[in-house]
């Protein structure tokens, strides 16, 4: 528990109705989507900069941990109080606060949730690309911390790619500004890029600046059939080597689509071992075109079907058979490890092929599903944690993913980030020497790790005080 | 007759939540506090905390637990089918077990459990003046007498002298060789639209059905439920399944949303169902193929607009096209969608009164969308709906109506084009 000092600080600053000590309160602000708790020791409602400077100047001083939260959605823990301390949301700080459609420019505060700024931008014909499978919950605080990514990142990029100036409260309590409402800016260190991504481990983005498109004017949907998997995975390296960009390039193999048609009624050829949803956007008199290029390069890999939406209902219905794998991943079994690997265009097919390897040498169901266009598969491993030593084997399994996909020339994590959950895993892809330059940044920015301790550096390297508070209340630490 | 399952036996349902986060996005509430006690999720790891004893039932618990409309957006949507509107339901009744009911919760008992005290009280229709309505204390049961409408300020439609009961005959013989339906009316149908009540059995006699419309029906026990009163929702509902057990029915009709929404949940609630099936009325309808007939009427030659409201309880039972389908069909009207139109209005059992400022907050977030879609009247396939919505669009100054569709129907075959 915090001190009667400090929890009266707290109150004055953001007013006692923003700050909550009760353990219901606690509780409801100890999860996120990662199935782990930590109960924090206050939960704070901040509604400015200004108070949320003082908060972490007072929590810097007393040595206390500050974690920022948004929607609570992240699947690594970024936003789980795994040393307690104070968690503070963002929620109240919703508001967006201009869209300057001369200079193709929006304003926000962190708490304001993707999905929302992209329907408001939309209204006036522009277009905020990165559209993270959570857009319609998460902050886009929470995906600027994250770096999120999404379907249509293969073609327009991810958060870090849109995001143009931060304002933000340091781990000290100071306030910076970083970049700006300029597409160019070279003035000193690009502390944007350094703070997207950083997992809110060295400061608190209280304000953004967000760069915007002019809203393509149509889009065409398609759902391409394939045989094999390795034909679908030749698909997408085809196409992308014949230099057209979907907007969207998304893959479902076998187990995927097993378990959809489990769930739904879809009606596809039963000998289909892999689909491929593309989407193409752009100019109206442009899309029968590039749509028909699309189906025409993917052909010879055996295609068996081909459907192109003509309506916005039936573009509707091929996105639903995308959307209805994860729900239904469950029927396979109760626990599921959610993993995001991304891989080098050209090396999905052998990605595809290890993992495939992989489920048959260990016995575990491995649903494969994502963004192939950019290289970033979602790795379900499906077990049932009940069944003697199945965790020493998911640990095997997992960690037989991610060698193989750092050896492919990839990386272990794509768009989730590395939270509490790939901690263990950071130092198969990043060399000491990186690892203590990454160390000597967060030392730097927060001298006392106050802000969000125990995220991305393993903890032999971070040195943090053992988590003592980390106690998973009911179910078992997965992700 | 059972009280349903308890909070314990709920305890499967409560380990498939994977703290997603995706309910936030379509919980009325949480839109509004933006705060993680509000939302499904936060109120699935209270109810593990409740059963595992790591958190009492403390007052702290019930102000959260009492943020829920029970309008089932969040289980609708959920990716893994928890039915959280169930499980607070469930933990109401585990609290007002332990520490008894609260003040509206005893409200709720007093008034639905006695259906001669609700007659009564209707016909008294002087305490109604919303004048003398607001010198009624707060915590007075008479304020609950439409369980929700009992709200301080509220604009509440003129009430009517003569109860449903008294404009509708028992049977009504169809016939011989269309369906047999039974009517349940619900309290506010009863006593607070009963000519809305009216519409809704006479017109499957005029396509022909037979109607019967037992006396012995009484409140479905949405407002108990949500008050946590187990044991009432449990003689409510063995009531209700008792009122149209006498009778070969081809299936009981319904034009409230809530009452609908209830009822279909009588067999996790208490483990029986109704004889027939329930089916809301524009299902029926459209069944009937009222939407061709009202289709092929003359038109109008000065039609108004109209805006469709999807209540809650007929959206998350998939009842969104059949409203939609007739009130297309109207002869007198143009159908407009409305942005937000799927947005609850707030009202929620007896929601609205425990949090009313929260409760018109909610139904504010419809404001923008109906004003933008320039209708002048908002139709809607619940009482409950329609009474918030005029309240809301009251208090914002718009010149727009809101009316049940059924009365649009009524209106499109009964009146002369104008």
């Amino acid at each position: 528990m915090l001190a009667e000092h400090i929890l009266k600080r707290l109150a004055d600053i953001v007013g006692p109705e923003h700050l909550a000590t009760g353990t219901v309160h606690r509780i409801t602000h100890s999860f996120d989507a990662t199935q782990r708790q930590c109960l924090p020791d206050a939960v704070v409602h901040p509604g400015s900069t200004e108070e949320i400077s003082q908060i972490v100047r007072l929590a810097n001083e007393e040595r206390i941990p500050v974690l920022p939260r948004g929607a609570g959605s992240g699947f690594t823990g970024g936003s789980l109080p795994v040393c307690g301390g104070i968690v503070l949301v963002l929620t109240r700080m919703n508001r967006i606060l201009e869209i300057d459609t001369d200079n193709l420019i929006a304003i926000v505060e962190p708490g304001v949730v993707t999905g929302r700024l992209q329907k408001e931008v939309e209204r006036l014909g522009l277009f905020y690309p990165p559209d993270p499978a959570s857009k319609d919950f998460s902050t886009l605080g929470g995906n600027i911390a994250e770096c999120a990514g999404g379907p249509r990142c293969v073609k327009y990029g991810v958060t870090r790619d849109y995001v143009l100036g931060l304002t933000v409260v340091t781990p000290t309590g100071n306030v910076i500004r970083t970049g700006g409402r300029t597409m160019k800016n070279v003035v000193g260190y690009d502390l944007t890029r350094l703070l997207v991504g950083s997992e809110g481990t060295l400061g608190i983005v209280t304000r953004v600046i967000l760069r915007l498109l002019p809203k393509p004017e149509a889009r065409k949907t398609m759902l391409v059939a394939f045989a094999s998997i390795d034909g679908a995975a030749q698909a997408v390296s085809a196409i992308i080597r014949s230099k057209i960009i979907p907007t969207t390039l998304e893959f479902m193999d076998r187990a995927a689509i097993d378990c959809v048609r489990r769930a739904t009624s879809l009606d596809l050829p039963l000998e289909c071992q892999a689909v491929l949803i593309i989407e193409v956007d752009g100019d109206r008199a442009q899309m029968t075109d590039q749509a028909r290029k699309v189906l025409d390069i993917s052909r010879p890999f055996g295609v068996l079907e081909t459907r192109t939406a003509e309506t916005a209902e039936e573009s509707e219905a091929i996105w639903k058979v995308r959307r209805s794998v994860s729900p239904s991943l469950r029927a396979l079994n109760p626990h599921k490890f959610n993993e995001d690997i991304v891989v080098p265009r050209s090396q999905v097919p052998a990605m595809i092929r290890a993992l495939e390897t992989i489920s048959t040498r260990y016995r575990v169901p491995i649903v494969n599903f994502g963004h192939a266009g950019d290289g970033n598969i979602h790795v379900n491993v499906m077990v049932d944690l009940r069944q003697p030593g199945m965790e020493v084997t998911v640990r095997q399994v997992l960690d037989e993913v991610f060698r193989t996909a750092v050896g492919l020339g990839g990386s272990v994590s794509g768009e989730h980030g590395i939270g509490t959950a790939k901690a263990p895993y950071i130092t198969m892809e990043l060399d000491a020497p990186t690892l203590a330059a990454m160390w000597a940044v967060k030392q730097a920015l927060d001298p006392n790790n106050i802000m969000n301790p125990g995220k991305i550096f393993p903890e032999n390297l971070a040195n943090d005080p053992p988590p003592a508070s980390l106690q998973p209340l009911t179910v078992p630490d997965h992700d | 007759m059972t009280e349903g399952k308890t909070l314990a036996e709920f305890q499967d349902e409560i380990d498939q939540c994977a703290r997603c986060g995706s309910c936030q996005a379509h919980c009325p509430v949480y839109l509004e506090t933006g705060r993680e006690g509000s939302v499904a999720r936060g109120k699935i790891v209270l109810a593990a905390a409740v059963l595992s004893g790591e958190v009492e039932l403390d007052q702290r618990l019930r102000e959260e637990i009492d943020l829920c409309l029970l309008c089932g957006s969040c289980a609708a949507q959920c990716p893994n089918k928890v039915p959280t509107n169930t499980i607070v339901a469930a933990l109401r009744q585990r609290i007002a077990a332990t520490h008894g009911l609260s003040a509206l919760g005893k409200g709720v008992a007093a008034l639905t459990g006695s259906k001669p005290l609700l007659g009564t009280l209707v016909k008294s229709a002087d305490l109604l003046a919303p004048l003398l309505f607001k010198k009624i204390p707060a915590t007075s049961g008479l304020r609950l007498r439409f369980g929700p409408a009992a709200l301080k300020n509220r604009s509440l439609p003129p009430l009517p002298e003569h109860n449903l009961f008294a404009q509708v005959p028992e049977f009504l013989q169809g016939d011989p060789a269309q369906p047999v339906v039974g009517v349940f009316a619900g309290c506010a149908l009863t006593y607070l639209y009963p000519h809305v009540g009216e519409i809704l059995a006479r017109l499957p006699h005029r396509l022909g059905c037979s109607v019967y419309v037992p006396r012995s029906q009484g409140c479905c026990g949405m407002p108990a439920r949500s008050s946590g009163n187990g044991p009432l929702v449990a003689s409510l509902a063995e009531a209700n399944i008792n009122a149209f057990a006498g009778r070969e029915l081809d299936c009981i009709l319904t034009a409230c949303a809530s009452c609908r929404g209830m009822m279909a949940d009588y067999s996790a609630a208490t483990g029986h169902t109704p004889a027939a099936h329930l089916v809301d009325l524009h299902v029926f309808l459209r069944r009937q193929g009222l939407g061709e007939q009202l289709a092929a009427l003359p038109k109008w030659p000065h039609r108004f607009r109209v805006t469709y409201h999807d209540p809650c309880h007929l959206r998350t039972a998939g009842i969104t096209r059949e409203p939609r389908a007739l009130l297309a069909a109207l002869p007198q009207a143009d159908l407009v969608e409305m942005e937000d139109a799927s947005l609850c209005c707030g009202l929620g059992g007896t929601f609205a009164a425990v949090h009313p400022d929260l409760s018109r907050a909610i139904g504010d977030r419809k404001l923008a969308g109906l004003q933008a879609s320039g209708a002048t009247i908002i139709a809607s396939g619940c009482p409950g709906c329609i009474l918030q919505l005029q309240d809301i669009i009251d208090r914002a100054g718009l010149a727009v109506k809101a009316v049940h569709t059924l009365e649009l129907i009524h209106q499109a075959l009964t009146e002369a084009p104008s």
